[in-house]
């Protein structure tokens, strides 16, 4: 296959990017995405011209290292799956392919195709656990957890923290990922506790950081790789709505939001 | 470790001290089942006022880590955690698909500590440390219980009590699971625990930021020199203790399961500071892996091992036999481990599966394009359960299938083959998990303990979260109550020499300017590894490579381009320096695994086979672990052994029949 690609190549925060242009001559239908662009990397490098940096890792979909607009989709044309899951074998020969960084204020460009996510670090930080110290556990098998609701949980939990909901979402909303956490633990007996409370912190934290509200506009549930539910939002929401009528107030110091 | 030496050369050219008291393990003695208790309480503690003067700095975030850190950090103590990754949720422990083990006989079904202890001693073909296993099989159940209360969503029973199932080496279900996602849920658990430390301000963590060297004052690990991977700045960071849980080195090979960031930079930069390095040769080839499609391949991606419950694997029984799966009656089909192993069938060991599946293959019965692969296939699980249980049990794994493939395997039988994915092998650490230097420890996989010379499946998330959670911070506990906190400036000359050395070596390798790239070389090296230290080894073989490798390693320092700068994101350098660290293990691997002349567990010496193609382990000489010095030339590192004593487990030749 022969294809053209259009990458978004920026220096750093400072610089301004910019689109170029480059062929890739040789690819395979059995390359993984990553690895067609590991390819273009490698002419680059002995050309003299510095590789197009882009995150990854484990290369199985579950760190949620990678990230990648193609063609303006977070994680490309096919659904359910991250960028490095995505096989050439979804495109034609000749294609242009547009790519491009996530873009989100809490998202800044580190360098061409490298955003930094650590604000989703910090809206966990802000509630995302049980608080529950090593050693003062109870027998695993003391709560027995109906199957429905551990399904329900685990559902919630496989969210990956790629950010694709973010880079989705025309508002720039983290509803999503904030929701999904949410719901992982309220699903759960150990979770009750710190429910509305950790709910509360956890949106607070959001708006601290400078994601948008969300408006239901589904963008985000649309391009999960893990196809987490938009119904975990209305659970947040619900959630949301009890601590208010319990006068739940956030705990989160707004000093502490850009401190890691 | 005592003064007294005896020196001998081996058949091998290898220099061996065996000491006469050797290394000293600091296994407790007494009943096994009392060491652990015995040995916490004669422990020393710190007092919780006195905690937060002392610095621990944690290197990993995975499960080993992450939860070493988390842990330290709520007893009080000032922890500083360092990953290469974006955020510490995404180290390689998310990866481990298919469970965790631990010893709760929740299923009435024989389970029990000493079996759990009995089973991977007897799976690591005796040889690793009957007291740790033991320890671990005991803290096993503890480790349940703690993620349980974290929100870890395990897969449950109807009653809503946890569900388990059967893995490899073990007849006995004792795996708890999260659908195929165990290892990410626990990680995210651990994960959790350290974000509410980083809240409270008990941990600092350092993202994008990779351990360079290790500073090593008086004896004592105190400190690591860091880059900053964002700006590329050089940074000292002083400690009154250092622990590596930086993973394996499998990464050796190029293609394997590990991530594409996994290395070996950390624990080799402390083994050239005077750690030592244990079993280097011990890696585990895993039987149920996606095989090869091209020179493009950038990694290789694993199958569960659970999937050896419900999957009967098998290959033609006429060599070159091109038909489709499915146009193949039963009685051409070959279903060779069921045939061989009938006790056991396909949930034999990792290191029985594989060899056999490369048997097979070298004979020209195996499947797929280049007749690498043998076939998993559920049909009659299908048959048996129905499709949707199957889903349900292996839903993730058929999709990440179909996806990598293009095959669908509720159809066509899946195609695997074996691919490396874990090392037993790492730094010597004694019980206490501290290695040859005082204040450094390692944890997880990327020491060499507990799993011997082959890992049992679904044991090594138990080990990184026995470390992290149970072990470490009662050891380091122990060590710091014995030191005084600080005193130490990282303007110290020690550190300001190796930031020196570290920057020296980032000026090199940017300036080399060669023509081939950093990947050129690592595959090269991984294609050699594959071939002569992989899942079949000899003498020849392994001189070839000890001829081959250092003449690579000379051309990468001549010949290898590095574009770019050090003062900025330069992923190319992150590589450089990383491979640069894999040739020279994979030269010690290669001493390691020449010198070992038997077969065990992974390590199949092609000399050493039993009459029907077995390992076949030689006590007498090599019940011991082969703990290597750095002594300055790579080519003659310096063999210690730590003899292996077997008083509750009787060595035996592993048998799955």
């Amino acid at each position: 296959m022969k294809l053209t690609l259009k990458v978004w190549r920026q220096k750093n925060g400072k610089t301004p990017g910019e689109f170029k242009t480059y062929q890739a001559d040789h690819v395979s239908p059995d390359m993984s995405f990553l690895e067609m662009l590991d390819v273009v990397n490698q002419d680059l490098i002995i050309k003299g011209e510095e590789p197009i940096a882009f995150d990854h890792d484990c290369r199985e979909g579950i760190c949620g290292m990678c990230s990648l607009m193609i063609n303006g989709v977070a994680h490309g044309p096919k659904q359910a799956i991250t960028t490095c899951q995505l096989h050439m074998r979804s495109f034609n020969d000749g294609d242009t392919i547009t790519i491009e960084p996530w873009r989100a204020l809490p998202f800044p460009i580190i360098k061409d195709l490298v955003v930094d996510r650590s604000s989703f670090d910090r809206i966990i930080q802000a509630g995302g656990y049980i608080s529950v110290s090593t050693g003062s556990a109870p027998d695993a098998n003391t709560i027995p957890v109906p199957k429905p609701d551990a399904d329900k949980a685990m559902d919630a939990a496989t969210c990956i923290g790629c950010g694709a909901c973010v880079a989705a979402c025309p508002n720039g909303s983290a509803m999503l990922f904030v929701a999904a956490k949410a719901a992982h633990l309220s699903f759960l007996p150990q979770g009750q506790t710190e429910r509305h409370q950790r709910a509360v912190n956890m949106v607070m934290q959001q708006d601290l950081e400078g994601f948008g509200n969300c408006t239901n506009i589904g963008e985000c549930s649309a391009v999960c790789p893990k196809e987490i539910s938009m119904d975990t939002i209305a659970r947040l929401n619900r959630d949301l709505i009890v601590a208010s009528l319990k006068g739940i107030e956030p705990t989160v110091q707004p000093a502490k939001a850009k401190a890691s | 470790m005592s003064e007294t030496k005896n020196e001998t050369t081996t058949r091998t050219g290898v220099r061996s001290v065996e000491y006469v008291k050797s290394l000293d393990s600091k296994a407790p003695g007494g009943p096994i089942e009392q060491r652990w208790d015995k040995h916490r309480f004669e422990m020393k503690l710190v007092n919780p006022a006195n905690r937060r003067r002392y610095t621990i700095i944690v290197v990993g975030s995975g499960l080993a880590g992450g939860a070493a850190a988390a842990t330290l950090g709520e007893q009080g103590y000032n922890v500083k955690c360092f990953c290469y990754q974006d955020s510490p949720r995404r180290a390689h422990s998310i990866a481990a698909q298919g469970g965790i083990n631990a010893a709760k006989n929740y299923r009435n079904d024989g389970d029990s500590i000493f079996r759990l202890f009995y089973d991977t001693v007897k799976g690591g073909d005796f040889r690793a440390r009957e007291s740790n296993v033991y320890r671990l099989a005991q803290v096993s159940v503890n480790i349940i219980d703690q993620c349980v209360a974290q929100g870890v969503p395990f897969a449950r029973e109807y009653g809503g009590y946890l569900d388990n199932r059967s893995f490899g080496g073990a007849q006995v279900s004792r795996t708890f699971y999260a659908r195929g996602q165990t290892g990410q849920q626990l990680l995210l658990g651990a994960y959790q625990a350290l974000s509410r430390q980083i809240a409270a301000g008990t941990v600092k963590m350092f993202p994008r930021t990779e351990m360079l060297d290790l500073v090593v004052v008086d004896g004592r690990a105190r400190g690591i020199i860091t880059r900053n991977m964002v700006t590329g700045k050089i940074e000292r960071h002083v400690a009154d203790a250092v622990v590596l849980a930086t993973g394996g080195y499998g990464n050796v090979f190029y293609l394997s399961t590990n991530a594409k960031g996994c290395n070996a930079t950390a624990i080799w930069r402390a083994h050239r500071r005077g750690a030592f390095f244990g079993n280097p040769c011990f890696t585990q080839i895993h039987p149920t892996c996606i095989p090869v499609t091209g020179d493009h391949q950038s990694k290789l991606t694993l199958m569960s091992e659970s999937l050896r419950n419900d999957g009967r694997i098998w290959v033609p029984k006429k060599k070159g036999d091109t038909r489709r799966p499915q146009d193949i009656p039963e009685s051409e089909r070959d279903y060779y481990l069921e045939e061989r192993y009938p006790a056991f069938g396909n949930l034999v060991p990792r290191d029985v599966a594989s060899r056999n599946a490369k048997q097979v293959c070298d004979e020209g019965r195996g499947v797929g394009p280049g007749g690498q692969g043998v076939y998993l296939d559920f049909s009659d699980a299908i048959k048996r359960l129905g499709k949707q249980k199957i889903a349900e049990r292996y839903g993730n794994l058929f999709d990440m299938y179909q996806q990598i493939t293009g095959e669908n395997p509720y159809e066509v039988p899946m195609r695997i083959y074996p691919a490396v994915h874990y090392t037993m092998g790492g730094l010597w650490v004694d019980y206490n998990l501290m290695s040859t230097i005082p204040g450094l420890f390692v944890a997880g996989e990327a020491n060499f303990s507990d799993h011997g010379a082959n890992r049992l499946g679904a044991s090594a998330l138990m080990q990184g979260l026995a470390d992290g959670y149970f072990v470490l911070p009662y050891t380091v506990a122990n060590f710091l109550a014995g030191v005084k906190p600080g005193g130490l400036s990282p303007d110290h000359p020690a550190f300001a020499e190796t930031e020196a050395e570290v920057a020296d070596r980032v000026r090199r390798l940017l300036s080399i300017n060669g023509k081939r790239t950093v990947d050129s070389f690592h595959r090269e090296l991984g294609r050699l590894m594959w071939d002569e230290c992989g899942m079949a080894r000899n003498d020849a073989g392994l001189r070839k490579a000890l001829r081959r490798i250092p003449e690579l390693r000379e051309e990468f320092w001549q010949n290898v381009k590095v574009p770019g700068e050090g003062g900025e994101l330069n992923q190319e350098l992150e590589k450089a320096g990383r491979v640069a660290d894999f040739f020279e293990l994979a030269e010690l691997m290669c001493i390691d695994a020449l010198h070992r002349t038997e077969s065990c567990g992974g390590h199949f010496r092609e000399e050493s086979q039993t009459e029907d193609g077995e390992a076949k382990r030689d006590d007498e000489n090599f019940s011991y672990v082969a703990a290597w010095e750095y002594t300055g030339n790579l080519a003659k590192p310096e063999l210690h052994k730590e003899p292996l004593i077997f008083e509750y487990v009787k060595p035996s030749q592993r048998s799955y029949k």
